[in-house]
């Protein structure tokens, strides 16, 4: 075979898998687009589920979304900063660094089925908190602890070193070069961090099923169960009870994180550019 | 007569095992410009580092001998870091301001130093855009962002912002060599504006930079300073054959 036939080849073959990628997703958007929306309605998306989701909307499972999200994420998002100046700032490479993103990168493999269990064992059951949205949002923040940890670290370490020696030169302290130039030039990485976890909490179910619960009521206090809109997605099909309501959650679903996504470059455009 | 604001005795530094700045000492007066000169990797910068112990930030230095500020020995431990880089401020060879606006590079440092009175923020922001030579061109655009600047002007922002924070010394590493001949001229001018109220110490490798602007030079080679004395002494009958042999362009 002549080099310029198997650049072809290869070409073609690199081509068609990107296509083959694509194509999976528009395939698997369109299916759920198609038997998903003709079912959204209005009232669809503020009504409260009626029969166990044969009938009526989907709105408490949204509200519980929501809360789950914003709970983890209240958890998550401090802690998960928090140890990426530690690691970026702090600490000088070595075997403390070391042992931390090690153990970062177990916690990202932990099989999320795992977290749900322990979360169950732990929170549900040992610390009582019961199926609640405490017991859930603690579950799902150990989730995306890790991928916070590991985007906000990228963003900190890309921070221009000179803002540190200048913040120096001018007399501020490490903690007013962190929080004055560091943390506001790393803010958009850190907030797409926060979004690919938004991302990825919406769409888990393992973890939620087991420490959230599945009531299907509005949650209010933190110690209320619920039921998220993935959990609701799961239980519809798998119990067969309305197959057109859970595909018209799924398209709530990806339309949210489609929503999300596409809201969050907007934010980081802006904020980028405001401060070139 | 001026007196030294600066005194270097004996003064010795160390990556490790290796001497990088071997028994320097030499005095620097007020309200003078200095020039550091000297071929790539002869201490210079390292030397103007040690002035407001920037080294601290690399692991592994060490340092022997002193250096006076006003009569304070400022290379012996436990002196405070923060106050001295405060007294001793640096430029950087890029112009490197903040991502921010005009007016919030310039009051960084007083923000941090604790000051939040906007009356004397307000007019830190003009002293200092004015004696850099910024307030007429920018004072109808504070709010734009230091970014859009041309380099000069960021260069001189970057120079505006550290005299914010009311330095005495004000060293620069280099503070041209990113800039265009035109802009370095200009620079120059400001050095000599600024030693009115400053002391200037500048490290450059442009030996006509050197005599334009400064008062007092230094060689440096290979860690030792071979001569310093008036500039126009340097460049016109140096003691030493090395220092002939440098500005004259024969090695370096």
């Amino acid at each position: 075979m002549t080099p310029k036939r198997s650049e072809h080849i290869a070409l073609g073959l690199m081509v068609s898998g990107a296509f083959l990628a694509l194509a999976i997703l528009f395939f698997i958007i369109a299916v759920i687009m198609i038997k998903g929306l003709p079912h959204i309605t209005l009232r669809f998306l503020l009504d409260n589920p009626m029969d166990m989701g044969r009938a009526g909307g989907i709105f408490s499972t949204i509200v519980s979304t929501v809360y789950l999200l914003v709970v983890s994420l209240i958890i998550a998002i401090p802690l998960g900063v928090g140890t990426a100046i530690y690691l970026t700032e702090y600490t000088k490479e070595g075997l403390i660094t070391k042992i931390i993103r090690f153990g970062t990168e177990c916690l990202a493999g932990v099989p999320s089925i795992i977290l749900g269990l322990f979360g169950f064992i732990l929170l549900v059951i040992k610390l009582g908190f019961g199926w609640s949205v405490l017991s859930g949002g603690i579950s799902l923040s150990i989730m995306i602890l890790p991928v916070i940890i590991r985007t906000s670290e990228e963003a900190i370490k890309s921070v221009p070193a000179s803002y540190r020696d200048i913040n120096k030169v001018l007399g501020g302290t490490r903690w007013q070069g962190i929080t004055r130039l560091v943390l506001p030039s790393a803010a958009p990485g850190i907030l797409t961090g926060v979004i690919l976890s938004v991302g990825r909490g919406i769409g888990e179910t393992a973890v939620v099923i087991f420490t959230l619960g599945t009531s299907l009521r509005i949650p209010f206090s933190l110690f209320d169960s619920g039921r998220s809109m993935a959990v609701h997605f799961y239980l519809l099909a798998r119990e067969g009870i309305s197959m057109n309501n859970a595909y018209a959650t799924a398209a709530v679903l990806v339309f949210s994180i489609l929503f999300i996504n596409i809201l969050s470059y907007y934010l980081m455009h802006r904020f980028v550019a405001r401060r070139r | 007569m001026a007196e030294f604001i600066l005194e270097i005795k004996h003064f010795n530094l160390f990556y490790g095992d290796f001497p990088a700045l071997k028994d320097l000492s030499f005095s620097i007066k007020e309200h003078t410009v200095t020039a550091l000169i000297g071929p790539s990797g002869c201490g210079k910068s390292t030397l103007l580092r040690s002035f407001n112990r920037m080294n601290d930030l690399i692991q592994g230095v060490r340092t022997e001998g002193e250096i006076l500020f006003k009569g304070e020995n400022i290379a012996q431990n436990g002196i405070n870091l923060v106050a001295l880089r405060q007294k001793i401020g640096m430029v950087f060879q890029r112009p490197n301001p903040f991502p921010l606006t005009v007016r919030d590079n310039i009051t960084f440092g007083p923000r941090v130093m604790g000051e939040k009175k906007a009356d004397i923020l307000e007019a830190a922001v003009e002293k200092s855009l004015t004696r850099v030579g910024l307030w007429k061109v920018l004072k109808d655009s504070l709010e734009k962002n230091a970014l859009s600047l041309s380099d000069e002007q960021q260069q001189r922002l970057c120079i505006a912002r550290l005299l914010a924070v009311k330095p005495e010394i004000v060293l620069m590493d280099e503070p041209c060599s990113a800039l265009d001949p035109i802009a370095t001229l200009r620079i120059e001018e400001l050095m000599l504006e600024l030693k009115k109220r400053y002391t200037v110490v500048v490290v450059t490798h442009n030996m006509q930079q050197a005599a334009r602007v400064s008062d007092e030079t230094g060689l440096m080679y290979l860690g030792e300073l071979i001569e310093f004395d008036n500039t126009k002494k340097i460049f016109t009958t140096p003691s030493q054959k090395i220092t002939e042999d440098y500005v004259t362009g024969k090695f370096g």
